[in-house]
């Protein structure tokens, strides 16, 4: 028969708008305001999931963002799906498809459960001792375990929704809209502060909005009402902005905190399309004020997480707001006043209330008077022992307490229901104010941690700062705001209110059972089943920090973040331990609060926008040409250019030939280029560079070497000098924006009585390297009136001239050992000069190379690659370079560190050539160097740096860095392969034309 | 995220500036009459202080300036932001 569990109107649900959606692949009805959760309860259906690791039925628990066990799969299979989705979260949407998680063939019937029954072979850190030995099995071991565990699938398609990233600038932010949020934004905001008020909710109002009873009541109107007014009110508030559906995720220093706000999550999926999914809120507040309510507590006892076992209050919400009873039969069991509330609204309603147990002996409470006038049996001084039923509770066992609440007396009695609503009394929400930096204390009278101290321009008001009751929250959140916002008028006159609670909470971490410990299955964590067992085990194990417990019982570790059991945890591990509560501390609350979405963190930062990339002027060239790209920092720089059907390799050859044997073309716009000016640039050089610069002449250029301060080389290029005070220094590609930070850190603290200026110009300029024999009859047709004689423009050497209008900068530098020319150009004219240089070349066989066949050819010349050839660990020295380190000059960076006791050590790793016996055998970059693979440990000597197959020499090359290498000229080492060794010869790192004659041929 | 003022351009966001290390290590005038152990003691030594902390920041997305602020590391309190070269006003 079918139950009729939607029992009256309630105006939060829309009855006219009947949705339907699918869970675990059959339809049902809910109306509009229904959340997965109510819609499920609506009809009847409990079990949701599967625990993690035991496999127990578990039911919808909670009615908020604290769920541990009703997390849902959307959309399986789709590239819509998400895991983990909480179902007290989702509001459903026609089309929606929700399907259980971690439960194998399904959750009716699910393999996995097997590991209840072997539970007691599954204690805490069982896989920890049990699959560490041996070592080598442990890969065998993971298969079938993450088999068997999984919170949820991820998708495989991509995302197809938008995200945004919003910053917010406001006076007050009021996180919760709860009775004291309200109360909070109307106060800051009609004193004038622009105020942000947000809520993770869909509506405002938190649990006053549908309080309904004559027993609380706020200047004689009932509290939901009078809340309801006031929340008309505050909408029309100009400086005030409301955003519902809105999650505060992480609460950081200087008020700094970030919102998710979710805009379609409730929309069918066909009204999402250009919309925006989640918005991304950064938000920084003068002030915050956080008012994010409290959470109510389980109680811990034996077979506490049976579906059909959900919060008293979470019953209470289900019936008030979605017009949903959770069962026919509803046993409640307190230790505090809350489930008393939560009996008045059900009896409202006419939904069946079978009995209360109370673990408390005697209270006066107008509340229980209230319910046994209704013939509601209460059990006053008696705890549950015991629940029955797998897939749905349908009986407990109850036992009166001993006087000390340590054990239970008398006989068993047994009670059937198919609802058990518990309420262990209420933990202010404080995970914000601990995100923030704030420092919580312990309130022994009832057992909670409250805000103590502020780190930053905050305050907490209403149930988090521990007002849990309606008068406290009216007395004190105004009182509290005047001070912190610094008002002289509050808002709200004195209220009148009327507070039905009795505040007496009898609390009781872990309930005493009639059987013995290790036979009670008594979850403290739901999501992650653990239990208080594995906290007293853990214990006796010697584990006494709370964080160490944490993590090897795994307890508030699950995705809720043991929203619920955490302070159980911790009360289990007082009692225990004989720690005081205050003096353990807690586990660290960690951001995000509850979930986020990768697309909500990532924005628009997708595809091409994840990284920006540069393109050089003339990029559009090498696309049409078909050019392979590489990555160089954020450039796209030409790689090669393959012709017909040509692989990297043979491009390269083709390419490495045609340079040095008529011309090649490179664009070399990427390198790193600052304008140096002032009457000091001269002296300024001398200082950065290894090498001096006072006597270089106007019109001369000259190769640089720079160090950091530890001696280790750390950029190099040529610089040219353009005038009496005028540089332009050219860097590595990479290196480009740390070498000008670099420089102007040493001009503005160390050296700031030079006059020198820089200024990047990297963008400025489009640079285009052509070289080869061919090279100057090229340049010559180009700009017919520059005379390159040899004597009138040597080697390193500049010339200003111009192509038609365009003023061109030639250097004569070479970073290939050919006769090599580099034209500099304003980069909106470097397209059109390129295509000049293609197009005289054609009767030389101009080819254009990229980065591959430019490192070839240094390679060749044995030209180092800053970067490649060195780390943070080559001096020049190192590198053979002793030429470019002046003796003379008193100082220069890095010049100290040149003669520290380390860096003059002769076994020192050094740069040399690498030849293979075999010319055809080509290293792999980065192998590893030896000279005797019999000793062990085999002693690693140096690796292969740079490596590639010369066309020009018809032999395989390398450049390496071995151990006292320098003096090792002519000695054989070896390259062991995973399955060969390669014989190798060291020599000079000048493979070709040692004497330079190329660069004038 | 620490809200930083600098002294040429105001408050701003963390993310346009860069740390720098400990302020106030002069680079010494003559490095060659230093021995290892001197030089070593300019070069790598560096205080990881529980408290207040004298650092150099540069506003590298902004007006590309260095500065120096004193800053408690226990809760990241900017307590002084100056100038190169100012004397620190706490």
């Amino acid at each position: 028969m079918k139950k009729k569990l939607r029992v009256k109107r309630s105006k939060h649900i829309d009855e006219t708008y009947k949705i339907s959606f699918k869970f675990n692949g059959k339809l049902y009805y809910g109306f509009k305001g229904d959340t997965l959760a109510s819609a499920l309860l609506a009809n009847d259906i409990h079990l949701v999931g599967r625990s993690f690791k035991y496999h127990r039925p578990r039911g919808i628990m909670t009615a908020g963002s604290e769920e541990p066990n009703a997390i849902v799969q959307l959309h399986n299979n789709s590239a819509w799906t998400e895991p983990n989705v909480r179902a007290t979260e989702v509001e459903i949407y026609e089309g929606l498809e929700a399907s259980s998680q971690n439960c194998w063939p399904s959750v009716n019937f699910d393999v996995g459960g097997i590991n209840n029954f072997l539970s007691p072979l599954l204690p805490a850190g069982f896989y920890y001792k049990t699959f560490m030995w041996p070592a080598s099995f442990w890969k065998k071991y993971e298969y079938f375990i993450r088999k068997s565990a999984g919170l949820g699938k991820s998708p495989t398609k991509a995302d197809p929704d938008i995200y945004e990233h919003r910053y917010i600038h406001c006076d007050v932010l009021v996180i919760g809209a709860g009775i004291s949020g309200i109360i909070s934004a109307k106060t800051a905001a009609k004193n004038g502060f622009k105020t942000l008020l947000v809520d993770e909710k869909p509506y405002l109002g938190g649990s006053t909005i549908y309080q309904n009873s004559e027993y609380f009541k706020i200047n004689n109107q009932n509290s939901g009402s009078w809340l309801e007014k006031e929340i008309n009110e505050i909408k029309k508030i100009e400086n005030l902005e409301i955003k519902t559906r809105t999650s505060v995720a992480a609460y950081h220093g200087y008020n700094y905190l970030l919102a998710r706000e979710n805009l379609t999550d409730h929309l069918p999926i066909e009204r999402r399309k250009n919309k925006t999914r989640h918005k991304l809120l950064k938000i920084r507040a003068k002030k915050v004020v956080t008012a994010t309510g409290s959470i109510e507590r389980p109680l811990i006892f034996d077979n506490n997480d049976r579906p059909g076992i959900l919060l008293s209050s979470a019953i209470k919400k289900y019936a008030d707001l979605f017009g949903v009873a959770c069962g026919e039969k509803n046993i409640l069991f307190t230790n505090n006043d809350s489930a008393y509330e939560t009996a008045i609204s059900l009896i409202q309603k006419g939904i069946n209330v079978g009995a209360i147990v109370d673990n408390r002996e005697k209270v006066d409470s107008k509340l229980i008077y209230e319910v046994e006038k209704n013939n509601v049996k209460i059990f006053k001084g008696h705890t549950i022992v015991n629940t029955y039923g797998y897939k749905r509770i349908n009986k407990i066992s109850i036992m009166q307490l001993s006087k000390d609440g340590q054990n239970v007396i008398g006989s068993k009695i047994d009670l059937s229901c198919d609802c058990l609503g518990i309420s262990g009394g209420w933990t202010p929400a404080v995970h914000l104010f601990t995100q923030s930096g704030g420092k919580l204390k312990f309130r022994d009278e009832d057992q909670v941690f409250i805000p103590n101290i502020y780190p930053s321009d905050q305050i907490s008001v209403g149930a988090c700062n521990g007002d849990l009751t309606l008068d406290s929250i009216l007395v004190n959140v105004p009182k509290s705001l005047k001070d912190f916002l610094n008002i002289k008028n509050n808002v709200y006159e004195n209220f009148d209110v009327l507070s039905s609670h009795n505040n007496f909470k009898r609390n009781i971490w872990l309930l005493p059972s009639n059987k013995v410990l290790g036979k009670t299955k008594s979850f403290v964590d739901y999501q992650n089943d653990a239990t208080a067992k594995d906290i007293k085990l853990a214990l006796r194990e010697g584990f006494k920090s709370i964080e160490h417990v944490k993590r090897y019982t795994t307890t508030g570790m699950g995705t809720d973040q043991g929203k619920l059991g955490n302070m159980h945890a911790l009360g289990i591990i007082s009692e225990t331990s004989e720690a005081k509560m205050g003096e353990l501390g807690t586990t660290t609350f960690r951001p995000p609060y509850t979930p986020l979405t990768f697309g909500t963190i990532v924005g628009r930062n997708v595809g091409e926008y994840f990284d920006a990339y540069r393109k050089t002027p003339i990029h559009e060239w090498h696309v049409k040409n078909r050019a392979k790209f590489e990555n160089v920092g954020q450039w796209k720089r030409a790689w090669y250019y393959p012709k017909n059907n040509e692989n990297m390799f043979q491009a390269v050859q083709r390419e490495s030939k045609a340079a040095r044997e008529s011309a090649g073309i490179l664009d070399a716009s990427t390198l790193g280029k600052i304008d140096i000016q002032g009457t000091d640039a001269s002296e300024f050089l001398n200082r950065v560079y290894t090498n001096a610069w006072s006597k270089l002449q106007i019109g001369k250029c000259r190769y640089g070497l720079m160090l950091n301060e530890d001696g280790m080389v750390y950029d190099d290029g040529v610089t040219t000098r353009l005038g009496e005070n005028h540089y332009l220094m050219t860097t590595t590609t990479g290196g480009a924006a740390n070498v000008l930070g670099k420089l102007e850190d040493y001009l503005q603290t160390e050296w700031p009585e030079l006059d020198v200026y820089l200024t990047s110009v990297t963008d400025h300029l489009a640079t285009i390297s052509v070289c080869g024999p061919n090279s100057k009859k090229i340049i010559s047709e180009i700009f017919p009136s520059l005379d390159l004689s040899d004597k009138n423009f040597p080697h390193m050497s500049f010339k200003k001239t111009k192509i038609g209008k365009i003023h061109c900068r030639i250097m004569r530098i070479s970073f290939t050992g050919e006769q090599s020319y580099e034209i500099n150009v304003q980069a909106n004219f470097g397209k059109s000069v390129w295509e000049k240089c293609m197009e005289v070349g054609k009767n030389y066989n101009i080819t254009p190379y990229g980065t591959e066949t430019m490192h070839l050819l240094r390679a060749e010349k044995g030209f180092i690659i800053v970067g490649q050839d060195t780390d943070a660990t080559m001096t020049p020295i190192d590198l053979q370079m002793d030429w470019i380190v002046s003796k003379k000059k008193y100082d220069f960076i890095g010049k100290r560190s040149l003669y520290r006791s380390d860096t003059i050590r002769e076994d020192r790793k050094q740069l040399v050539g690498l030849l293979t016996d075999n010319p055809n055998e080509i290293l792999e970059e980065g192998s590893q160097i030896v000279s005797d693979i019999n000793k062990s440990p085999i002693e690693m000597l140096g690796h292969v740096t740079s490596s590639y197959f010369s066309p020009n020499l018809k032999k395989s090359i390398a450049l390496g860095v071995v151990k006292g290498g320098k003096n090792m000229l002519g000695q054989k080492l070896i390259i062991p392969m995973e399955n060969k060794k390669i014989n190798v010869t060291v020599t000079d790192p000048v493979f070709l034309d040692k004497e330079n004659k190329r660069l004038n041929a | 995220m620490f809200l930083i003022n600098c002294p040429f351009c105001g408050e701003r966001e963390q993310s346009e500036f860069k740390a720098g290390g400990e302020a106030h290590i002069v680079r010494p005038k003559q490095p060659t009459e230093l021995s290892d152990d001197e030089w070593a003691e300019y070069l790598f030594m560096r205080k990881n202080i529980k408290g207040i902390q004298y650092e150099r920041w540069n506003h590298i997305h902004g007006c590309r300036k260095w500065f120096n602020i004193v800053r408690d590391t226990s809760n990241d309190e900017i307590k002084a932001v100056y100038k190169m070269g100012e004397k620190p006003p706490i």
